[in-house]
């Protein structure tokens, strides 16, 4: 009987300490063409070895919610298991007549652009399924923009943990202070998802992020 | 004599007190039926985070259905408030939880009418489509 009461009081306080472990759901939010992608991939191949998904410089490549359960991701001595999230990039406005300017042909353009509004309208959706989310910004575009206030917004409604990412710092009119200066009150890391440039620095924000989930 | 067919844009101004009483859905279809007549409108204050998803998910969805309807372009204008003492934000935040948030200015337009906004703390440009 002793042994039982026990065991039981072991399960009831470690049972909810691993039950609460599994995989923490980082999300990739972000405008178009931020590199959310990218960034998924290297982290995806980094590894897993495998990648998540195309790029592309043609805008709403990624027109679905694409996902890899399973990326354990070490940092120091510590390890923890991510299901990366990929999401379509977030945009008010759909116009194919913007994807003619790459040679897409007209059919196939209008088809994208439909793809297109249902994939943001999915991502939107997943907003409700994310532990932790990563706002991939383009660090060459104007951080102000509303689509990244509105999402981060959206991030701080929920409770949800964020940490900022600006992409591209390799390109030469990329200017990290003023993501930075957008966002004081956020962890903004810079980085070349490309290139890799300073993806320590971003897997050790990444770790803090995921100490602020309640997957912790 | 002369056809030349005059072209305007009509900017409808929304005081808060015209959407505060009304429920998120009212709110974002009240809106919409705004922006769908090629209007841009100026509202008073802002919407609440969820409501401005919402509000995108509501436009795209109207994408591809209603004839020549882009999207909308949105931009909210708020005033610093980092930079106010302990007291400032106290008393800004009770005026905001009586009578609102009525300090920033929430601006919407077709994306056929507006390009593009441009925003940075100080100023907000507004690009508008040749039509």
């Amino acid at each position: 009987m002793a042994f039982k009461i026990l065991t039981n009081f072991f399960k009831r306080i470690f049972g909810d300490i691993f039950a609460k472990k599994g995989n923490i759901s980082l999300g990739f939010y972000g405008p178009p063409n931020a590199g959310k992608t990218s960034l998924s991939n290297r982290i995806c191949k980094d590894w897993t070895g495998e990648e998540l998904g195309t790029v592309s410089r043609i805008p709403h490549e990624t027109r679905k919610v694409q996902f890899k359960e399973q990326v354990e991701i070490k940092y120091k001595d510590k390890s923890l298991m991510f299901k990366v999230i990929d999401t379509p990039g977030i945009a008010t406005k759909i116009d194919y007549e913007d994807f003619l300017k790459f040679k897409v042909k007209k059919k196939d353009a209008q088809g994208r652009a439909k793809e297109a509004t249902q994939g943001i309208i999915e991502a939107i959706k997943w907003l409700d399924d994310v532990d932790a989310v990563v706002v991939v910004i383009d660090a060459t575009e104007n951080p102000y923009s509303q689509v990244n206030i509105t999402i981060i917004g959206n991030l701080v409604a929920r409770k949800i943990p964020v940490l900022i990412v600006a992409n591209k710092i390799d390109a030469k009119k990329a200017d990290l202070k003023k993501v930075e200066a957008a966002f004081p009150e956020y962890d903004v890391v810079g980085i070349s998802a490309k290139y890799g440039t300073n993806m320590e620095e971003f897997y050790e924000s990444l770790f803090k992020l995921a100490k602020k989930t309640k997957k912790k | 004599m002369s056809s030349h067919k005059k072209e305007g844009l009509t900017i409808q101004f929304l005081p808060y007190a015209e959407i505060d009483g009304l429920n998120s859905t009212a709110r974002i279809k009240k809106l919409l039926e705004i922006i769908l007549k090629g209007k841009v409108i100026i509202i008073q204050g802002r919407l609440e985070a969820e409501e401005e998803t919402r509000l995108i998910e509501d436009t795209l969805i109207l994408v591809g259905k209603v004839k020549g309807f882009k999207g909308i372009e949105l931009a909210v204008i708020a005033p610093n408030t980092r930079d106010r003492g302990i007291m400032s934000k106290f008393k800004h935040g009770i005026a905001n939880a009586l009578v609102g948030n009525t300090e920033s200015l929430t601006v919407i337009g077709p994306a056929s009418v507006i390009k593009e906004m441009r925003k940075d703390p100080k100023k907000l440009e507004v690009m508008m489509n040749r039509q």
